[in-house]
């Protein structure tokens, strides 16, 4: 086949076609490949007493309920106090700020956070909550260094939501004399809401699933007590498997146990993931304008 | 108090809100140095970084964070040769050829990827690939670089994707339309218009990906081996620098020569993930397409 003859163009074109393709179908199956196999090895430990009770037996056996509540807590913690800043700074992105130094400042400010690797998070909030502020390890300390971490993600979704509220809006309510203020705040905000808090849903995905920030700050080896205050030190999931697949006497033996324990974490992270992406399709669809 | 000077409060209220992501950064940067700095009391900058000998807990103790340096790039190294192609290639499937049914499911699919916790990941290596590893090329471990560099390939690979896709996309659709019009086929089009066009998109990607790579805790803590030694071999253990500060945080003493050590090594890792972040963000500014006008 001469080099250049339409043949051959089409050759050439259909091998790519197919390493491309293939390419996806790897992607999709190490997905898949994942998903499945802590499944399968996961679903025959989890039943409701392995949800409601706590280890027993120096963890050998028992449920994983302290470190369900426990990531509960650290995730709604650093959401309550992420969301707020990131909505305020997603406003004043997208409503206020004119393209100057300043702004492109605070942007590399946020890309620079958003690229803070997880462990020196924990390190931060180690120096800052734990000790300075002395907090100690605790729900606070803990969803602080939470908080911080996921604040990108809400900026960027939030700010997304804000920028997909149409122009024409903005510019029929300025036109009838309303401050800009009422305008963002009665106008521009209540439309941009449901995406606003599908970027949050998706910040507590990512806080629940972190394992790094919290191993110096919250995250206790064991404990049956529930937390009393915020205070407290708590077991959390991420860590939980962590401790039991690398620290345990019994490493072997409680293998149902990890692979319960990273299924229940996949499920409720997966869950909150997947939970946003259909309300996010489904807004998009819906959309009046 | 007038309308107009409550409107400039408030815009000036937004803009402390909006500072806060910057005044986090420097705290982070403020407070991993307080604890960092003492460590060059007893050892010189020079022989930290470049010291071949990491015995933080021995009489006398050794903090040479050579071995752990060298453990983060060979991770990161093959971890990107793997995440690249596989990254780049997915997305010119989901932006030129997927057919729309496919593309629907396959976008989704690569945002849970990145939504799968980093410690199940690690968990997953442990258990499925570090024994395949072993059994298959009889070795006498399965925690090592190939491993790590899989798992760390799984969690770069849809940062790269989606950034990829999104600078595909955004390729003015004219492109495509005069290179079909020159004869092209639809592989001459996307090897020699589109992509090249989005070059700098898919670089910046390349760059976050690798940033993501190298700042992992989890993955590099479970199943790379945690052997503090300069690898021979790509079946070597090697305890990159997030392994190493993760496990012995736990058991330093506080404020001891060894907790500094590590805070310092956090600074080596934060310098060099924000050292990516910047070539990104240069990367992505300098060479950013602005449409067909610039032709």
């Amino acid at each position: 086949m001469r080099q250049g003859s339409m043949k051959w163009r089409y050759l050439k074109q259909g091998i790519f076609l197919w390493v491309v393709r293939i390419a996806a179908l790897i992607i999709a199956a190490a997905l898949g490949g994942i998903l499945f196999f802590i499944f399968v090895n996961g679903i025959g430990a989890v039943d409701w007493t392995f949800l409601t009770e706590p280890p027993r037996d120096s963890m050998t056996a028992g449920g994983i309920m302290p470190a369900i509540i426990g990531t509960v807590y650290l995730t709604l913690g650093a959401v309550l106090v992420a969301m707020p800043l990131g909505v305020t700074s997603a406003v004043y992105l997208s409503e206020y700020a004119r393209s100057g130094p300043a702004v492109r400042f605070i942007r590399i400010g946020i890309n620079s956070l958003a690229g803070v690797p997880s462990v020196v998070f924990g390190l931060f909030g180690l120096s800052l909550f734990v000790v300075y502020l002395d907090f100690g390890s605790s729900i606070l300390a803990g969803s602080l260094t939470l908080a911080i971490l996921i604040l990108p993600t809400i900026i960027g979704s939030a700010e997304e939501a804000l920028k997909a509220v149409p122009q024409t809006f903005r510019e029929a309510s300025l036109a009838l004399g309303v401050s800009k203020w009422q305008t963002v705040s009665r106008i521009v905000l209540p439309n941009a809401l449901p995406g606003i808090l599908t970027g949050s849903i998706l910040g507590i995905g990512r806080a629940a699933g972190e394992t790094a920030p919290i191993m110096f700050t919250a995250a206790a080896f064991f404990t049956t007590r529930l937390p009393g205050s915020v205070f407290d030190e708590v077991m959390a999931l991420p860590y939980h498997i962590y401790v039991l697949a690398t620290a345990g006497t019994r490493i072997e033996e409680t293998r149902p146990l990890q692979y319960g324990t990273a299924l229940v974490l996949i499920a409720l992270v997966l869950g909150v993931d997947l939970a946003a992406i259909v309300i996010r399709s489904y807004i998009r669809r819906k959309k009046r304008w | 108090m007038t309308r107009s000077f409550r409107e400039k409060l408030i815009r000036k209220a937004f803009f402390g809100f909006a500072a806060v992501s910057i005044i986090f950064l420097l705290l982070i940067i403020l407070f991993l140095f307080r604890e960092a700095l003492p460590t060059f009391q007893f050892v010189s900058i020079g022989r930290f970084i470049f010291g071949m000998e990491w015995y933080p807990t021995y009489e006398p103790p050794e903090f040479g964070i050579w071995p752990l340096i060298v453990g983060s790039l060979v991770v990161t190294s093959f971890s990107t040769l793997i995440a690249v192609p596989l990254g780049v290639l997915s997305a010119i499937y989901i932006s030129e050829i997927a057919p729309p049914a496919v593309k629907e499911i396959l976008k989704p699919a690569i945002e849970l990827l990145a939504g799968l916790p980093s410690v199940v990941l690690g968990f997953f290596g442990m258990v499925v690939l570090a024994p395949w590893l072993q059994d298959t090329f009889d070795l006498p471990t399965g925690l090592n670089i190939v491993n790590a560099s899989i798992m760390l390939a799984v969690m770069a690979i849809p940062t790269i994707s989606s950034i990829s896709e999104d600078a595909l996309y955004s390729v003015p659709r004219e492109f495509k339309e005069a290179s079909y019009a020159l004869g092209a086929t639809r592989h001459e089009t996307i090897v020699k218009v589109i992509v090249p066009a989005a070059l700098s998109g898919i670089s910046t990607a390349v760059i976050l990906g690798m940033a993501r790579a190298i700042g992992e805790t989890m993955v590099v803590l479970m199943v790379a081996g945690g052997a503090a030694a300069v690898p021979e071999s790509i079946f070597d253990s090697v305890r990159p620098m997030p392994a190493s500060i993760a496990a012995e945080m736990g058991e330093a003493p506080f404020r001891s020569n060894h907790y500094h050590a590590l805070f310092a090594t956090g600074v080596v890792l934060l310098v060099l993930t924000l050292a990516f972040n910047f070539i990104a963000d240069y990367v992505s500014h300098k060479f950013r397409e602005t449409g067909s006008a610039t032709l």
